[in-house]
């Protein structure tokens, strides 16, 4: 087996990765993308701990953050197909007036 | 090991490729299909950690339901261009900058971390890891999260339905 500081450095850049996303994207569609990058990395941690700890709790733990994670797809892409239809945009940028 | 080792450094130069791909590329059906390889790769080493069902699991909810999803909203809206560029103009290299210091300061941590982690071990727990083993502690440890978490599907379910409704008046 693989020491465990090679899968989290793997995650470490990971989610490095994501952040750098949600700053430098302007498309919301891609910041989702990027939130989820940064979730799974999370995961990819949880699971080689998991591994060294030779304990169940990091698994299941994987999956409840994969539950998370499709309740905020679900419910963030129903809030950009509504932010489309009234600003015709998902730019980031241009979602700044808090009004309807 | 040195196989192992080899598959390890192959995967994650694919997975760290794909997600600069997902970061990089002007089209956002581009970036959803590198956030699949992305997502594939990972569920490769969910089966090196011993993770099976974690593996299947990650390719049917992420790099199936949800990586769907997204190419549907994508194409639903044709929102796959990016805009005109008038980002601020401070914000990418600020962004990069601030990028890099977190990287450095979890290289920081880790680098300090070497003591305290576990040392390697081959053999494991019998079962560890099996669709068997998870849901026994899935129903039995976990079980209040568990149905707590059917409560948060059935409010995403009813928040999406209620979010994209046509309003009627």
């Amino acid at each position: 087996m693989l020491p465990v500081y090679y899968y989290l450095g793997l995650a470490i850049i990971l989610f490095t990765l994501g952040a750098l996303g949600v700053l430098i994207r302007r498309n919301a569609i891609v910041v989702f993308m990027s939130i989820e990058l940064m979730l799974n990395a999370a995961n990819l941690a949880f699971v080689a701990y998991a591994r060294y700890w030779q304990s169940m709790d990091g698994q299941i733990f994987v999956f409840f953050i994969m539950t998370v994670a499709a309740a905020e797809v679900a419910i963030g892409l129903a809030l950009i197909v509504t932010i489309f239809r009234t600003k015709a945009s998902i730019d980031v940028d241009q979602i700044s007036t808090l009004k309807g | 090991m040195t196989l192992q080792l080899l598959l390890f450094i192959v995967l994650a130069l694919v997975a760290i490729a794909s997600a600069l791909g997902m970061l990089i590329s002007r089209n956002a059906i581009y970036s959803a299909l590198f956030l699949v390889l992305n997502f594939a790769t990972v569920a490769v080493f969910f089966l090196l950690l011993n993770a099976p069902f974690i593996a299947v699991a990650q390719v049917s909810v992420y790099t199936g339901a949800i990586m769907v999803l997204f190419l549907f909203v994508i194409m639903l809206l044709g929102a796959e261009r990016a805009g005109p560029i008038q980002t601020i103009q401070w914000q990418r290299p600020l962004a990069i900058i601030l990028a890099v210091i977190l990287l450095l300061e979890g290289g920081y941590i880790l680098l300090g971390q070497r003591g305290v982690v576990p040392m390697v071990t081959a053999q494991l727990p019998e079962g560890f890891g099996s669709p068997a083993q998870v849901g026994t502690d899935l129903f039995s440890k976990y079980i209040l999260p568990f149905e707590i978490t059917s409560v948060l599907l059935l409010v995403a379910m009813i928040g999406a339905i209620v979010l994209t409704k046509s309003e009627k008046k």
